[in-house]
């Protein structure tokens, strides 16, 4: 049996490994970081964050309500507006969100000085502020995903209900409201709940245009005080806790939501 | 020079265009894109093995590598590897005598980007092994095939069918994700269009230009796949 000496000495040589790596980083934890700069910078970190929940929860919302539409009219349509829905979708989904951004940011914004008066109109402080370019590519970003989660959901309903609705003499707009679209983010909850918890690890792009939420942030203090990991293991900690928050959440709304199959 | 170049001649390739440095970042992306995914498929293939057939140890050791690595932005993982796997690869270096070496951008972007997407195979492949039908497997060993033999001739061609689409979604999830590496300053098609584009002060132009690219490899993959995937399937029952 020399295949079992060989994986004994494979899982050993890699237990030793990995336990080395990990007290290696324990004993950095507790003997040679620096955490110094926490207290300086705390209120810097909680608007950062505050301004990373802001830009979440905004392309997450408007998000799906762009979603809805974009995926109901590759359903049913007409055909130039599907055509229209399913190539958003598919650029949006074909192309990197950091190169979208910075196609927004600076692309279309190095448009703008170029119209005359527009510095002194009331618009400019929101055109020069990345945090709006951030907030529209996300918000866009996510429609394109959930556009074409919601046209599979909306394709997953089954189609006599949708007749039943019909034939009990509802309006289009009410089978849609009261069936159609229920039925079909219910099906899709799961789904959703995954494309949430990655739209919330894309926010950090957000600080390659100057935003200052918490990734922003944290690329100041590692500027400021040249301390590297630190501030990097502190965000990313605050993204896991996050994300098991919304796990968590999303595993009770579905729980909550029964679904007879 | 003696005007700056318009639109059509500033893609051109040579001095006065900027085609050749957005072809060689497009050469770089998806060089990175392959070996990435290939070191994340080896990752999975392994760390998926390990999750269903390993002793508790290895899958608790796996489950922590796969929660970590899933729950935390991608963009701070690389950075986080690519500074650290930097620095701690120079230390041992230096314990070993060897003094530093610079570490290539190119091998560090392939290894933080396999890493992190070894987590996603690793799920991808586990969830498809256990959705083959225990019997097959168990008929397999049961006929006395070695683990290799079982692996290569029971396991992998009766799971490829439903890992197809998650592996089809890494590898475009993985071609995008090779712009993050613009992010620690490694010079791929992301970056070569910022520096263009900042050279010329023609945003608008060579984002587009650079969307268009990576539409386009989106839509090759797609299309491989498919065929890919009606190949893999050619033994399946038609799904009504």
């Amino acid at each position: 049996m020399s295949l079992d000496i060989v994986k004994f000495i494979v899982k050993a040589v890699v237990l030793v490994f990995l336990a080395a790596i990990g007290l290696l980083i324990l004993y950095w934890l507790f003997f040679a970081s620096n955490w110094s700069w926490l207290p300086e910078y705390l209120p810097l970190l909680v608007k950062g964050f505050g301004l990373t929940l802001l830009l979440f929860f905004i392309s997450v919302f408007f998000g799906i309500i762009l979603a809805v539409p974009i995926g109901l009219v590759q359903v049913t349509g007409p055909p130039w507006l599907a055509f229209l829905a399913r190539w958003f979708c598919t650029i949006i989904r074909g192309t990197p969100l950091l190169l979208q951004l910075w196609l927004l940011y600076y692309g279309l914004g190095s448009l703008f000085p170029s119209i005359p008066g527009i510095r002194d109109s009331f618009m400019w402080p929101i055109l020069r502020e990345g945090f709006y370019y951030a907030a529209l590519t996300f918000t866009l970003s996510f429609a394109g995903y959930e556009g074409e989660v919601m046209r599979g959901a909306f394709l997953g309903v089954p189609r006599g209900e949708l007749e039943a609705a019909r034939a009990i003499g509802m309006s289009p707009w009410k089978v849609l409201s009261r069936v159609w679209l229920p039925r079909a983010v219910r099906l899709v909850l799961p789904t959703l709940a995954g494309e949430t918890v990655l739209q919330l690890k894309s926010m950090p792009l957000a600080f390659t245009v100057t935003v200052m939420e918490l990734m922003g942030v944290v690329t100041k203090i590692r500027q400021d005080t040249y301390i590297v990991y630190e501030p990097l293991m502190f965000v990313g900690a605050i993204y896991m806790g996050l994300t098991f928050i919304f796990v968590y959440a999303f595993g009770y709304v579905e729980r909550s939501v029964p679904q007879r199959r | 020079m003696a005007d700056k170049p318009g639109f059509p001649e500033i893609l051109s390739f040579g001095n006065t265009g900027y085609g050749d440095e957005l072809a060689w970042g497009a050469a770089m992306s998806i060089s990175i894109a392959l070996l990435a995914y290939a070191l994340g498929l080896l990752i999975g293939i392994i760390g998926s093995l390990g999750k269903l057939g390993g002793s508790p140890l290895t899958r608790n050791i796996l489950n922590g590598y796969t929660t970590l690595v899933r729950a935390v932005p991608e963009l701070i993982l690389i950075l986080i590897l690519y500074y650290a796997g930097t620095a701690a690869l120079n230390a041992l270096f230096e314990q070993l005598g060897l003094g530093r070496i610079a570490i290539n951008g190119f091998v560090a972007a392939v290894g933080v980007l396999g890493f992190v997407q070894g987590a996603y195979s690793t799920e991808v492949l586990r969830a498809a092994i256990q959705a083959i039908p225990i019997g097959q497997m168990e008929a397999a060993r049961a006929y006395g095939m070695s683990p290799l033999l079982e692996f290569r001739r029971v396991t992998l061609p009766a799971m490829l069918p439903y890992a197809l689409p998650g592996l089809a979604n890494l590898w475009l999830i993985v071609t995008k994700d090779t712009a993050l590496i613009a992010v620690v300053g490694y010079t791929e098609l992301a970056l070569a269009t910022r520096q263009a584009a900042g050279n010329t002060k023609m945003y608008l132009v060579f984002y587009l230009v650079a969307g268009a690219i990576y539409l386009l490899i989106t839509l090759v993959s797609q299309k491989g796949f498919k065929v890919l995937e009606a190949r893999v399937r050619r033994g399946q029952r038609v799904q009504v």
